[in-house]
């Protein structure tokens, strides 16, 4: 049996401490001051959107971006239908102003939060690969904060050891839910040091302005190293628990879909082969492009798992 | 009996190039629009979908040929052959769109995925049985091989149809509608053939088709 194994980065490639700690300057001096604060929104996108401020983020991939439009228009999103144009066609009727979500299970401070605190906390910009499980990939610039500083403002006891999602249940908005496509709601979750992890991500929008319908509003969770179906959209619930949590895909066919679902190029879905992917909104001809463990984090996130076998614990 | 008579008279004097060139035209139309961005921001996708949901409504319209005949007496047998070729047409058109677009030609890839997604192998097997079924569609095949060994030959599509339309309901995540309908046309039409449902007298069916030279290469017996 192959053995995975983790990415050693050349030592060429390790950026020196010094610089690691001081990255923010090291890429202000870098790019020249004057490029990198904050900026307002972007020329292209929805001119009726509301616009977001964001600064840039050095988890930023190079990656050229995915056009907005093929963003906007090409989503699974089941709560609104199964084909890949149906959310941008149902989303528009969904209410996400009032909008809290429900934080509780093992915490000394359970609560709600609402939208407009989530959209007052600092924003970053942070373009990222979002490598599907059915073999298409994007990257998109996100809006938003790393999930740890939504976590860390609450008293989390010792005990939890994951942290489980929960999508909005609200049929006579969202008319996927009125089949029954999958199990309502909605459920994601991450073990406690993967949520942790500074890639992973709360997101409020994307390409400058709030988060729109069709692509998880008006909040979402990024976690750029998995499948994207782990990306939960909507979220309404953020709970603590001790045991791994369900989750909507794996309730829907384990052998297919696992708990983790980091992205992995040698394990294969029985429907797909992970080894390539196709960058949406490239055309016809574009070629495939290889696909990279922990889809190209895995130099952040490999650690996360190390002793485990990545083949069982798909 | 007046109104099919009249009917299958106007459907005769159709010919069947224009069967052709009607059938052709959702594909020339899609292949345009994948060329053009018509087709969206996953075009080998959705062009490889398109295809294969055209080639599966082909497959069941020829398979219909007969018992719609039998349920209305407007004979359309006629057409069977070009209906059959152009379904086979379109799953060639679909075969070429996943070996090109979606596998470019990586022919480790095509096996694997042969050999491991039930679906695929399902999808191939039914290509492969449909293969002697569009070589031997002309009148030549069927003197070769003798009517009633074409004839046998032919009812392979018995088993083609079922087939491609499972291999549509397996490619999807979930359970859906759309492929389900595929599938249970397919399942009805396997019964209406085997004639439970056939409400028409007796002697109509006498004048069932034998293969000849006119219509011979049809898919279905």
């Amino acid at each position: 049996m192959a053995v995975f194994r983790f990415p050693v980065p050349l030592s060429s490639e390790i950026t020196p401490k010094n610089v690691f700690l001081n990255r923010r300057s090291f890429m202000a001096a870098a790019a020249g001051a004057s490029l990198l604060p904050s900026f307002p929104a972007f020329a292209e996108g929805n001119p009726d959107a509301k616009k977001l401020t964001a600064t840039a983020s050095t988890f930023s991939t190079t990656d050229e971006k995915t056009p907005y439009d093929a963003v906007i228009a090409y989503n699974n999103f089941y709560e609104f239908g199964t084909a890949k144009e149906d959310p941008a066609e149902n989303a528009a009727s969904l209410t996400t102003n009032p909008w809290t979500i429900k934080v509780d299970g093992m915490i000394n401070n359970p609560g709600t939060i609402g939208i407009e605190d989530l959209l007052a906390m600092p924003l970053e910009e942070r373009i990222y690969r979002l490598r599907c499980v059915e073999a298409w990939s994007m990257v998109v610039p996100w809006i938003g904060f790393s999930l740890a500083d939504l976590i860390k403002k609450y008293d989390v006891q010792g005990s939890a050891k994951y942290v489980a999602f929960e999508t909005l249940v609200r049929p006579e908005e969202m008319s996927g839910q009125q089949g029954s496509a999958l199990d309502w709601p909605y459920v994601e979750g991450l073990r406690m040091d993967e949520a942790m992890h500074p890639l992973a991500m709360v997101a409020v929008g994307l390409y400058g302005e709030v988060m729109p319908n069709q692509n998880g509003a008006p909040v979402r969770i990024i976690v750029p190293w998995k499948y994207g179906f782990k990306s939960i959209k909507s979220v309404v619930r953020m709970a603590f628990v001790e045991q791994q949590p369900p989750t909507t895909w794996n309730i829907q066919a384990p052998s297919e879909y696992g708990f983790y679902s980091n992205v992995n190029p040698e394990v294969d879905h029985p429907r797909w082969s992970q080894a390539q992917e196709r960058r949406v909104g490239t055309g016809l001809f574009a070629e495939r492009i290889s696909t990279l463990p922990f889809n190209g984090y895995g130099e952040q996130v490999a650690s996360l798992y190390s002793g485990m076998d990545l083949r069982v614990n798909f | 009996m007046q109104l099919p008579q009249f009917q299958n008279r106007v459907i005769k004097s159709v010919p069947e190039w224009l069967v052709y060139v009607v059938g052709f035209a959702p594909a020339a139309w899609l292949v345009y629009s994948a060329f053009t961005g018509g087709l969206g921001f996953d075009p080998a996708r959705s062009l490889e979908k398109e295809i294969g949901q055209w080639a599966l409504k082909f497959l069941l319209v020829s398979l219909a040929v007969t018992p719609f005949w039998h349920l209305t007496g407007i004979n359309l047998a006629k057409y069977r052959r070009a209906l059959g070729l152009i379904a086979f047409g379109y799953v060639a058109v679909h075969l070429a769109t996943y070996t090109g677009l979606d596998k470019q030609f990586n022919l480790g890839e095509i096996i694997e995925d042969i050999w491991k997604r039930p679906y695929i192998t399902i999808g191939m097997g039914a290509f492969v049985l449909l293969l002697p079924l569009a070589i031997t569609s002309n009148a030549a095949s069927v003197k070769r091989l003798g009517a009633a060994t074409w004839k046998k030959l032919h009812k392979l599509v018995y088993l083609i149809v079922p087939l491609g339309a499972l291999h549509y309901v397996m490619l999807t995540k979930t359970w859906q509608l759309e492929p389900m309908l595929y599938l249970a046309a397919a399942l009805l039409l396997l019964v209406l053939r085997h004639r439970i449902f056939d409400l028409r007298a007796r002697p109509q069916r006498r004048a069932a088709p034998t293969p000849n030279l006119a219509q011979a290469g049809s898919l279905a017996p």
